[in-house]
């Protein structure tokens, strides 16, 4: 083998791994539901992905996702949160709200109907907060 | 204080007695002056003082009573709200909006978000509210309708693509007899080229050497670098412009993390160009290392168009595909004659409020559903209810909106408008039956989630195999390897498998008078295996009537009229509440006899009727009765006898005493049910009928329409149990009733198929409903249910298939055997057309043709 073999061999390799890690295993940062008269409140954003893709709420207190799709490709037409059930259609252009309680904590997926897109919900045990994240940061940005 | 109404939807009614529950925890609230709750529109309608009791407190009463009520949220932008002392005025003005639940309002965000109770509360009412608290509102709340949105964005989405990928097929037109100059005076080698390698290339090849001996035949001497140059100027636009998308969706991709067509699109075209740029700017590069600086403008340009072209015919199909919904809601009349103070004006059918009288001309559409206060006409109800004959209405009827005016004039009292409406509540039912997916979908969802990463992965892979194994010039085969096995993957086949099809099934079989909730009972409903019909209403009528009179002879030996019989028993039956006497009284008014004044009206428990009419003692009695009293009934008594044997209900007619004939009374069979349970069987369906009534009537029904197995004198509650031994016995079950009586064993079927009337659409409990009364239609959705699983099987086989088998080829594993090299154009050709023939297969669909119609 050349050194340009080993070379190219190795770099696909480790493009593979890298590639295959930040699309499939990776996450992108946390936002933190604000909470507001006893409901955990948030919105996400639809396009091409969801802004922001990871939520962390707390257990026993009701969650209010907001999700607004600020597209029409097909691909992000529905959100399921397999765990809670629910399998919403999602209108463009429209901000459609997703509500449950999470009672356990844990890390519970959701994505689009493909499941393309993809999202994680944190939940934490109740009085768990973490104090640095705000909601703020991931939208308006 | 003030009285005030609303109609509130409740959620989670399974039956009618939950309507009962309901009703009652509502009336008994403090402040309700009446509630009337709907099953079947799953609607309460509550009077109330608003001063008692407000809509928040009605709402918890009916959370009380362990149901749910209907809520949405709208949210827009209030301007200032910033600058404002206080939000509490604001909140104060919209929570007094009747049925507006909560409003907050938010000053950081400068938005109020408002909880209201659909359908109660319209957008003007919030703006005036808003108006009224010393605001403005930033944009009209009603303004950006969504649908509409939706809409605008896929036209312009259209003729967008429609510019992007003229250019790209100019452009590769251009490319591509470039390309062939260059191919045809060149053959492998330091210097040459390699795309007579790949099967485009050899197909190409006679074509490009006619080209170079045309362009050498003019005298014109060709500068191969200067052409190269010209190919990338040309392909520039295409990539910047027409392929603008693929690299955004990427970038956008990338950056959540997520990867999907676009980026093996933008992957696979951008490494084709940055090495077609290097290879034009610095061929030297290339020829020193002993590769040829060969360049790939042509198939840039060519991905680019035939992907583009592919995603447009695609929409354009997709389009087609919500073809139903629009003819559904091309039923709806645009204007309505309103009269309001007295006169009358014509406003806008979306305009029109509950209470308005509405004026509808002959011809025209009718804009809502109302009750007819004035005037009399026919109307063509033949798009709810398929029946072709026009419906006679007169004050009191029911008019559904969508449906033809036919003949006279009529006034009616809007009793529902917008989406309420039978017609609104039907487009809502399909777009949301659409808007689901079939379980069959859930594994192709699980690979197109990790499907793109694992292309690019397996093209890397190809990359390296062929630059670490493949002939010289490694580099080149290496990276066409890499750019066909992006391009070819087609994880949109996936996608659309099932979707498209189920848009296209449930739109067919809205058609059709048939509304299917969901894929998932699309697919239940494939897999039925014994299909449950209640007699009652489903095989028959429902509705008693008079079959057949049989008169005796008078003693001068002259036979007495019937029409006399129905005269004497109509006078009398008129004043029995019996639906035996309604059956009589119907068979009188349909045969236009006129109705006699009876006198000394007497009702005999269990027995009959008597009463003097025309000074004669006319009964109406039953057979067993007329035996108990020894009456003569001659030859009669033997008809009565084979009447009652054939599941008739026959009474006695007497006259003074003297028997003068034998009234037949039954439920009749519906025209099509015989037709109907044939064709069933003929799908392969084993046929039981379910009956409350006795054997005997029963089973004369079931032998009339071809039922071998019946299961009579089943109580209502029992037919849940039914449902339940079937299932425990391995059957799929369909079980076929009306919404209302038949609840709990439609919602423990398999599948549920409720069979309505037109205007009521009892669909809470069932997962089919058919819109018109003809169990045909059950026939009709289990055969438009196979086809559209079928067509799913096929277009995931496809897709599956598709890609399981090309993307090796496009890696090249033919190359050692056959020395077959796809080329990256004849894959993005393949893409485009993989995803493409998904969406016509399921556009098939759109040919389905029930049974008796082919």
């Amino acid at each position: 083998m050349t050194p340009a073999q080993i070379a190219v061999s190795a770099g696909g390799v480790a493009v593979i791994v890298g590639e295959l890690w930040y699309f499939l295993f990776s996450r992108g940062p946390a936002a933190a539901a604000a909470v507001a008269q006893g409901v955990q409140e948030i919105a996400v954003t639809v396009k091409g992905g969801y802004t922001p893709d990871t939520i962390v709420v707390q257990a026993g207190t009701p969650v209010r996702l907001r999700f607004y799709r600020d597209e029409t490709a097909d691909c992000s037409d529905r959100v399921v949160f397999e765990r809670f059930g629910i399998d919403r259609a999602l209108p463009a252009f429209q901000t459609t709200t997703v509500e449950f309680t999470p009672t356990e904590p844990g890390e519970f997926p959701f994505r689009c109907g493909m499941s393309m897109l993809k999202g994680l919900l944190v939940v934490e045990p109740p009085g768990d907060r973490r104090a640095a994240t705000s909601p703020h940061k991931f939208h308006g940005a | 204080m003030s009285k005030a109404r609303i109609l509130l939807p409740i959620e989670g009614m399974s039956c009618a007695s939950c309507a009962a529950t309901v009703q009652e925890a509502l009336a008994a609230a403090g402040g309700v002056a009446s509630a009337a709750v709907n099953y079947a529109t799953a609607k309460a309608a509550v009077d109330y003082d608003d001063a008692q009791i407000d809509v928040g407190q009605l709402i918890q009463t009916v959370r009380e009573a362990g149901y749910n009520c209907g809520k949405a949220t709208v949210t827009f932008g209030v301007v200032d709200l910033h600058y404002a002392p206080s939000v509490v005025p604001l909140e104060r003005a919209l929570a007094a909006v009747n049925g507006v639940i909560r409003a907050v309002a938010n000053q950081a965000t400068e938005t109020v978000t408002v909880d209201y109770v659909p359908g109660a509360v319209g957008a003007e009412d919030l703006e005036r509210a808003v108006q009224a608290a010393g605001f403005e509102v930033a944009e009209p709340i009603a303004a950006e309708d969504p649908v509409e949105r939706e809409r605008i964005a896929r036209r312009r989405e259209i003729r967008t693509l429609t510019g992007k990928f003229a250019l790209a097929a100019v452009v590769t037109v251009v490319a591509m007899a470039g390309a062939m100059l260059l191919m045809a005076d060149r053959p492998a080698g330091a210097h040459g080229t390699f795309k007579q390698f790949d099967l485009l290339g050899r197909l190409l090849m006679p074509l490009a050497v006619a080209l170079r001996d045309r362009v050498a035949a003019q005298g014109y001497v060709l500068d191969f670098e200067w052409v190269k140059r010209g190919l990338g100027l040309v392909t520039l636009p295409v990539v910047l412009w027409s392929g603008q998308q693929f690299y955004r969706g990427a970038w956008s991709g990338l950056r959540h993390r997520t990867a999907d067509m676009n980026t093996l699109i933008a992957v696979g075209t951008g490494a084709a160009f940055l090495y077609s740029i290097v290879a034009t700017a610095a061929p030297g590069l290339f020829t020193r290392a002993g590769l040829p600086a060969d360049v790939y403008y042509e198939a840039v340009a060519a991905i680019i168009a035939l992907i583009l072209l592919g995603r447009l015919l695609e929409a354009r199909a997709k389009g087609q595909t919500s073809e139903a919904i629009r003819r559904l809601a091309a039923l709806r009349a645009k204007s309505a004659h309103v009269v309001r103070d007295g006169k009358e004006t014509d406003i806008p059918s979306e305009a029109v409020v509950v209470g308005d009288l509405v004026i509808i001309k002959p011809g025209e559409r009718v804009p809502v559903d109302g009750m007819v206060t004035e005037g009399a006409s026919a109307v063509n109800e033949a798009m709810l209810t398929g029946e072709p004959i026009p419906v006679a209405k007169k004050p009191g009827d029911e008019v559904i909106g969508g449906t033809i005016n036919t003949t006279g004039s009529i006034t009616l009292r809007a009793t529902r408008v917008g989406k309420e409406t039978a017609l609104g509540q039907i487009v809502q039912l399909v777009e949301d039956a659409q808007a689901t997916k079939a379980p069959i979908q859930k594994l192709a969802d699980r690979v197109a989630g990790v499907f793109v990463p694992i292309v690019l992965a397996l093209a890397i892979a190809a990359f390296v195999v062929w630059f670490d194994f493949g002939p010289p010039p490694a580099l080149l085969f290496a990276t066409v390897a890499l750019v066909t096995v992006l391009i070819i993957a087609c994880p949109c086949a996936l996608g659309l498998a099932t979707p498209t099809a189920i848009l296209v099934g449930t739109g067919r079989a809205a058609e059709h008078g048939i509304l299917i909730r969901s894929g998932e009972a699309l697919e239940r409903l494939a897999q039925a295996r014994t299909v449950l019909l209640d007699k009652t209403g489903t095989i028959t009528e429902g509705k008693p009537a008079v079959t057949h009179i049989v008169t005796a002879k008078k003693p001068d030996g002259s036979s007495i009229s019937p029409a006399d019989v129905l005269k004497w028993a109509a006078a009398v039956e008129q004043r029995s509440e019996h639906p035996l006497a309604q059956a009589i009284l119907k068979a009188a008014k349909d045969k236009q006899v006129g109705v006699l004044a009876v006198e000394k009206f007497a009702a005999m428990e269990g027995r009959g009727v008597r009463g003097t009419v025309d000074r004669r003692i006319i009964e109406v009695i039953s057979l067993r009765h007329a035996r108990e009293r020894s009456l003569e009934l001659g030859s009669l008594g033997s008809d009565a006898d084979r009447l009652a044997a054939q599941g008739r209900s026959p009474v006695i007619c007497v006259v003074n005493n003297t028997v003068y004939a034998v009234i037949a009374i039954s439920d009749p069979i519906k025209p099509t049910s015989k037709e109907a349970v044939a064709h069933l069987k003929r799908l392969g369906l084993p046929v039981v009928m379910v009956s409350g009534d006795s054997r005997k009537g029963a089973e004369a029904v079931a032998k009339e329409v071809g039922i071998e197995e019946v299961l009579a004198e089943v109580l209502p509650s029992q037919k849940a149990d039914l449902v339940k031994k079937l299932q425990r016995q391995g059957k799929h079950v369909v079980m076929v009733g009306d919404g209302i009586n038949d609840a709990p064993a439609l919602a423990q079927a398999d599948v549920g198929v409720a069979i309505g009337t037109g205007t009521d659409i009892a669909m809470e409990a069932s997962d089919v409903t058919l819109i018109r009364g003809d169990l045909r239609g059950v026939v009709t959705a289990v055969a438009l249910a196979r086809r559209t699983m079928r067509t799913i099987r096929w277009n995931l086989i496809w897709a599956f298939g598709y890609n399981v088998l090309l993307i090796p080829v496009a890696a090249g594993a033919l190359y050692p055997f056959t020395g077959w090299l796809l080329s990256p154009v004849l894959a993005s050709a393949a893409m485009a057309w993989s995803s493409l023939s998904v969406v016509l297969n399921s556009l098939s669909l759109r040919r389905f043709k029930p049974v008796w119609a082919t």
